[in-house]
């Protein structure tokens, strides 16, 4: 029969079974609109091109599944740069359609038309120029394949006009993918060897990060942990990963992690990290890390393994496949540890935990980790939490204690301010049944802000918790720590009420300003159907700590007015 | 040692897409790294074609760089070509004026270097040589005294010797 590359395109979603995209209109894209207009996919009306790609990001890193977002050319294009860079650096899959002038007028300096490609061609995982309508459907499902494989990642393809509008005979049966990736070539040798030296570990630790998420590794990692009671850290994206009501947990590590974990961390014997690309963030100085362990690194991409730490036993493998191994294996070979080793660890991480808790200091004020303690007390720490970027984000991976994966949003890799809200949107739209709440700053939210007019629209019952303190946070505390105080543009003189700008949307707004007020706000925020808008006027200058200084090693934190601690 | 600079070559076998010239360029220039010389053309296969690239560098960024490569979803092998087990070679065409003064030493220049006539005008001729860097680079020196107008240059190719 004969189509047209629009129904082409649509063909090709449906195979790969996308039922959402996240998107906006233009001149390029008219022929997909109209296209949509006639096919029951349903299709996210965003209000800024970036809400559309946080948007399909947030619907990827909540589902497990490839997001698809859809733009046209030109600033519609390069509106999803921030957003696919994210997506790149977070490792996330999602395919992003853009629309492009005709091919006849490529390199011509056209209205609306960028060169797409070689904007993003170093912050995506692979990406497409559809030059004519016989390559249009085995590039859609490669760009689905390129994308969820391996190390996932964003795929940009690139669809002019003319090659949308034209029309070709497609009896044709489905194209042949390209095969999927080979296993890891001596994995049980590689287990082996690494079981070797976990069986004999004194104080061995285990620390997950976004790789066991993205490979859905949760329940083996669990297993392997308890097998072994192994104590176990996670990076800011692995959280979620291993459940934080588990005795093994032990926090997360890095520059705002806790002593616990750090500590753990600077004294361990033997370290076996899964699914972590060993960033600065978590690592801090790279030649004071972990410096009495033998390293075991076991991730899908070859180009994490001996990039910033040198391991001892690398096994490029997918995590689920390398864990189910190493289960195997210590089934087979009956393997133990001995009882002896097991105490004095545990014991020594107890009285860590006992030291340095995560506290802060109460006073008159609402202090924002009370809001998010209490958020997690009222969701019973089962919703969706999606951050912005600075205190919020540190906050909120504090002291939401994640106990399932997929349930933490944010942007690590990029750190890109204003995601939260458009990727709140994105897991909401991917679990409707799911409480979805932004954790934000009162500079972050007003990024993407925009995106309230898509939760109207919708009506999706996104929860938007607003930590306010009238400043960029983290700048201000950067600032007051390492700048002698000086707020260079960071306070934010001018008051927004953020419960007027909600009920402008037709959304409701509430507000608290003192800490007495916190509960009720939040129980009515999370209890009232449709949509909220919580406004929390915090402690102005709060601090995240513990902190570690770049450059220093990770048992070197400051703890604020309690006390600064080295071990 | 690890650290220390040389000018390392590389293969990249890729597919023939239009951007895979431009991606493989991207990820050095991306990632900090420098390329000197480059050569590409297509293989008896022709929807694939090989880049030789060399770029001054440490042992650990050349296996880094290596590892990016092979991680491209059009690169089908990124390897090393090491010396002494790769053989080097570039080709150099470069135009002389022709006078009967430069004619001895033009012939005496040809026979030494194993170089030949590629060109012939009223006024100017156009020689070719191959041969290693360091042959290469005498050459142009005795080509530059001979009054050279200009000249141009290939990227640098390698091999890997047979097993003996």
């Amino acid at each position: 029969m004969q189509q047209t590359g629009s129904q082409i395109l649509f063909t090709a979603l449906k195979e790969e079974k996308v039922d959402t995209l996240f998107g906006y209109p233009g001149g390029c894209v008219m022929d997909i609109y109209d296209e949509l207009f006639r096919q029951d996919i349903r299709h996210i009306l965003v209000r800024h091109e970036q809400g559309a790609i946080h948007a399909a990001d947030g619907y990827a890193r909540a589902s497990g599944r490839v997001g698809v977002c859809l733009v046209t050319s030109g600033p519609g294009a390069t509106n999803t740069v921030t957003g696919i860079a994210n997506a790149y650096m977070d490792s996330i899959p999602v395919v992003v359609l853009t629309g492009q002038v005709p091919t006849a007028m490529i390199g011509n300096d056209a209205f609306q038309e960028v060169d797409i490609t070689g904007i993003t061609r170093t912050c995506t995982k692979h990406n497409f120029l559809v030059r004519q309508i016989g390559d249009l459907h085995g590039t859609i499902r490669e760009a689905f394949q390129i994308a969820r494989s391996g190390r996932p990642g964003p795929v940009l393809v690139d669809l002019p006009k003319d090659v949308i509008q034209s029309v070709m005979e497609t009896d044709r049966p489905a194209t042949a993918l390209p095969p999927e990736e080979a296993p890891c070539p001596d994995l049980e040798g590689l287990c082996s060897e690494a079981l070797k030296l976990l069986v004999k570990a004194k104080k061995p630790l285990i620390i997950v990060g976004g790789g066991v998420i993205l490979g859905k590794a949760s329940e083996e990692v669990r297993t392997f942990a308890r097998k072994f009671q192994i104590p176990v850290v996670s990076t800011l994206m692995g959280l979620g990963a291993f459940p934080a009501s588990d005795p093994l947990w032990t926090g997360m590590l890095g520059m705002h992690g806790a002593y616990y974990a750090n500590m753990a961390v600077s004294q361990c014997d033997v370290l076996m990290a899964v699914g972590v690309r060993f960033d600065d963030r978590a690592t801090s100085k790279v030649d004071a890390f972990a410096p009495h362990a033998k390293i075991i690194h076991i991730d899908i991409d070859p180009v994490s393994i001996d990039k910033i730490i040198r391991t001892d036993i690398s096994i490029v493998s997918h995590c689920v496949s390398a864990l189910k191994t190493l289960l195997r294996l210590s089934d087979v070979q009956e393997l133990r540890r001995p009882e002896g080793h097991l105490h004095a660890w545990r014991n020594r991480i107890h009285q860590w935990k006992a030291e340095m808790p995560l506290s802060y200091c109460r006073n008159r004020n609402i202090k924002p980790q009370y809001v998010v303690e209490k958020l997690h007390q009222l969701t019973q720490g089962r919703a969706i939490i999606a951050t912005e970027v600075g205190q919020n984000q540190m906050w909120a991976a504090q002291f939401y204690r994640f106990n399932e994966p997929n349930t933490f949003l944010t942007s690590g890799g990029l750190g890109a301010m204003g995601f939260g809200l458009p990727a709140a949107i994105g897991a909401q739209v991917a679990c409707p049944d799911r409480t979805v709440v932004d954790v934000a700053g009162d500079g972050s939210i007003q990024m993407n802000i925009q995106e309230l007019g898509t939760i109207a629209h919708y009506g999706l019952p996104v929860k938007i918790v607003i930590l306010n303190n009238l400043y960029l946070g983290m700048i201000r505390q950067w600032q007051e720590l390492f700048y002698g105080r000086r707020y260079s543009q960071s306070d934010v003189i001018q008051v927004l009420d953020f419960v007027k700008l909600a009920e402008a949307y037709g959304i409701k707004g509430l507000r608290a300003t003192k800490p007495n007020q916190v509960k009720r706000v939040l129980q009515e925020g999370l209890e009232t159907p449709g949509p909220v808008v919580m406004d929390f006027h915090v402690e102005p200058e709060e601090n995240v700590f513990p902190m570690v200084k770049p450059g220093t090693p990770l048992s070197e934190m400051a703890f604020g007015n309690v006390r600064t601690a080295v071990a | 040692m690890p650290t220390q600079l040389k000018e390392r070559a590389i293969a990249v076998i890729v597919n023939n897409r239009p951007d895979v010239l431009a991606r493989i360029a991207g990820t050095f220039s991306a990632r900090g790294f420098n390329i000197e010389s480059i050569s590409a053309n297509i293989t008896r296969n022709p929807a694939v074609t090989k880049i030789i690239i060399t770029t001054l560098t440490t042992q650990d960024t050349i296996a880094k760089v290596i590892k990016q490569l092979n991680r491209l979803v059009d690169v089908l092998e990124a390897k090393r070509l090491r010396r002494p087990q790769a053989v080097r070679r570039e080709m150099i065409i470069a135009r002389l004026p022709r006078t009967k003064e430069r004619q001895a030493a033009i012939q005496e220049l040809i026979g030494n270097r194993g170089g030949k006539v590629v060109n012939e005008e009223s006024n100017a001729v156009i020689l070719e040589f191959t041969g290693d860097k360091e042959e290469l680079e005498e050459v142009l020196t005795r080509l530059e005294a001979l009054g050279m107008e200009d000249f141009a240059r290939t990227g640098i190719i390698a091999l890997e010797r047979g097993k003996s």
